[in-house]
């Protein structure tokens, strides 16, 4: 899926801070901004929201797209999907790992905790002749590779409000924005017309549709639950350190903090004198005066 | 490095040691009992910050050098490996590409502020150029770590960038193999980035070094631009300079962490996620944020090589700049034409580095060619006729009056 791609950036409150993004078309829709649990400082991965997506994963996209920089041993790792070790190595035994035995021979074996899950196609030229050409990207880094224009001057808000979540906003909005071509437009031979794709010709089939995967947790089997679901499972695949890095970062920010207010309370003490020049130039003493 | 020093160690040993090697008279002469100006303000605890953020890369780098694995088809992996499972690899990954951009943020002020308050003028002129040296070996280094990533926009930048050797005449082509150990950016290019990239911080240390060397001869420059008379105008380092430039870096690196913990990929580009593929040419290929001023000036001008060759002038024309300016008064708050123009080429440097992330069609070609222009002006036109024809504000006597007030 070669994305068309155009760069965005860039600016400025007093000090350069550029961000280029993925543009889309004048005609491309935006996404919309979707309500997530990992977003802000304090966000949190919904475990019972992983474990749907991962069920849709496993189910639908799977059969064409790897996520081989996942291991097994990640469904139980903590601030993820919370599955126990158990469990994750129930789903590792029900996949086929190809190994060699002993004796150097090529065999099977099922999966472990340590093994990465195993691609749908056994190489590159593979997956791209069982999909017309185009072979459908690993999704290990997806939701970090994905995302769509902000624009002056909203990306510069984006720097103080931590809005991160364009990957699985565009996602989302991506596996919903199937429909028909407005007239005139030229979709070429096994395209699919998408708002939200830019050029809007997307070589991949709509995949999911309401109803498709069952939901054990009774969440309801829409295609904005599991278009949602999906994306935040991907966002976890590609930064599964998230929950880790906002919690070590409050803690760092009330130390700096603190230890910026003891700085500042230090250097006021430590330049009392050199900082009260009228005082000194009427020839009182500084050290009298309060600060 | 100045002056005598008046270090008198209690300690037996230390006084054995300082007899043998003067170490400690030297770190006291030039961290402690060093007269600073007074009244400068927070601008000038930048240098400090560019110390602190060189070391931060410096222990980052060489840990993140112990996990990465320097080859096309496992760099990428092996980035994502540090992001996965290395113990506060994220951590530590975060830390270094955001460190990156602080470097560059904070070289950047500090760079504005030397040219405001004319701290580039006789006596400093060895100062400003190893300055310029130290700036010119950071866009390589950073330029060549963009690169070890081996994403899309690290394969594509380091085509674009190796390319532009290729406008060099007659010999272009045969530099760019040469550059690339191949005949296009591979696996030995890969390898010598990651060497040179291993490298370049220690040169940078060595000419920081120099640097500050050079600083402690010459004496810091001021927001007065006038140099310190009497003791009544400095103040010692320590406790003076270290707290206050203690206490900014405190404040610099909340802004740091909040880019590393909150949004560590504001800064970067989603492509750079892709897997490098040669065979797949992104849209749109831009540097990181803080070349982008110097691309819009290479794509402001339609032939190549005058395009390469202004976009080397841009950054070696600063080491000229000691003599270009003819003013006799350093600093811009005495100027007051001067400071109006500084001004506006600090709006063309941004509005440049705008342009830099734009399509290069319709308004924003003609605009970075405006602000190219201007960009060069300043230095080659304004600068020196400034000197001649600018009628400057009268200067205190001294420091400590314009401190205090003339009736001190």
């Amino acid at each position: 899926m070669m994305m068309k791609r155009s760069i965005l950036a860039l600016a400025l409150a007093g000090t350069v801070v550029g961000s280029a993004l993925p543009a889309m078309a004048e005609d491309q829709a935006t996404p919309p901004r979707l309500k997530w649990s990992f977003s802000g400082p304090f966000g949190k991965y919904d475990p019972a929201q992983l474990q749907r997506g991962f069920k849709i994963y496993r189910e639908v996209c799977s059969s064409c797209h790897s996520i081989q920089m996942l291991a097994f041993r990640n469904l139980a790792d903590p601030g993820g999907p919370g599955f126990s070790e158990a469990q994750a190595g129930a789903v590792a035994s029900e996949y086929k790992i190809k190994d060699l035995d002993d004796q150097g021979n090529p065999t099977e074996r099922p999966g472990r905790l340590a093994d990465t899950f195993p691609p749908p196609f056994a190489n590159e030229l593979a997956a791209k002749a069982a999909n017309g050409g185009t072979a459908p990207p690993d999704m290990s880094t997806l939701a970090k590779a994905r995302t769509y224009q902000r624009g002056f001057p909203w990306f510069v808000f984006d720097a103080f409000t931590q809005y991160q979540e364009q990957g699985p906003d565009y996602i989302t909005a991506l596996l919903k924005g199937y429909e028909d071509p407005p007239k005139g437009f030229q979709l070429p031979q096994g395209g699919n017309y998408n708002r939200y794709f830019p050029g809007h010709n997307i070589a991949m089939p709509p995949p999911l549709q309401a109803g498709q995967v069952t939901y054990d947790d009774g969440a309801p089997q829409t295609m904005d639950q599991y278009s949602q679901d999906i994306a935040a499972f991907l966002m976890w695949a590609a930064e599964p350190h998230l929950v880790q890095r906002k919690r070590i970062g409050f803690q760092v920010m009330i130390f700096l903090i603190v230890l910026t207010g003891l700085m500042y309370f230090t250097k006021k003490k430590v330049w009392h004198e050199v900082e009260k020049p009228h005082e000194i130039a009427h020839r009182q003493d500084p050290k009298k005066t309060t600060i | 490095m100045s002056g005598h020093s008046t270090y008198q160690p209690q300690n037996k040993f230390l006084q054995w040691f300082e007899k043998r090697l003067p170490l400690g008279g030297l770190i006291h002469s030039s961290f402690v009992a060093y007269p600073t100006p007074r009244n400068l303000n927070y601008l000038w605890t930048f240098g400090g910050i560019l110390a602190f953020m060189l070391g931060v890369q410096i222990i980052t780098g060489v840990v993140l050098a112990m996990h990465y694995t320097p080859h096309v088809d496992m760099a990428f992996r092996s980035v994502e490996g540090i992001m996965r499972d290395v113990n506060f690899g994220w951590l530590l990954r975060y830390l270094h590409a955001n460190g990156a951009s602080m470097f560059f943020l904070a070289v950047y002020v500090h760079m504005f502020r030397g040219i405001y308050y004319g701290s580039y003028k006789e006596p400093r002129e060895v100062l400003w150029i190893l300055g310029v040296i130290i700036y010119l070996l950071m866009m390589a280094t950073g330029f060549m770590g963009y690169v070890l990533v081996w994403g899309q926009m690290s394969f594509w930048a380091a085509t674009v960038i190796t390319n532009l050797f290729s406008a060099i005449p007659g010999v272009g082509d045969a530099i760019v193999t040469w550059l690339w150990g191949g005949f296009a950016v591979g696996n030995p290019t890969l390898n010598r980035f990651y060497s040179l990239h291993y490298l370049l911080p220690f040169v940078i240390a060595g000419v920081v070094v120099l640097h500050i060397w050079a600083l402690h001869v010459a004496g810091q420059n001021n927001p007065t631009g006038i140099e310190p008379k009497s003791d009544k105008d400095t103040v010692a380092f320590t406790p003076y300079a270290t707290v206050k430039d203690g206490f900014f870096m405190a404040v610099f690196c909340i802004l740091y962490a909040w880019f590393v913990f909150y949004i560590p990929n504001f800064l970067g580009h989603a492509d750079n996620y892709i897997p490098a593929n040669p065979a797949v040419t992104p849209a749109e290929i831009v540097p990181e944020w803080y070349y982008l001023p110097f691309y819009a000036i290479l794509r402001s001008i339609p032939d190549k090589l005058m395009g390469v060759i202004a976009l080397f002038a841009s950054i070696l024309v600063l080491a000229f700049i000691p003599w270009l300016d003819t003013s006799r008064v350093r600093s811009a708050r005495y100027r007051p034409l001067f400071k109006q123009f500084f001004w506006l080429w600090v709006v063309a440097c941004v509005g440049l580095g705008w342009l830099g992330s734009k399509q290069p069609e319709g308004i924003y070609v003609i605009l970075s060619r405006v602000f190219t222009v201007y960009y060069f002006a300043f230095f080659l036109i304004i600068m020196p006729l400034l000197g001649i024809f600018e009628k400057t504000k009268p200067l205190p006597n001294s420091i400590s009056e314009s401190v205090l007030g003339a009736k001190a």
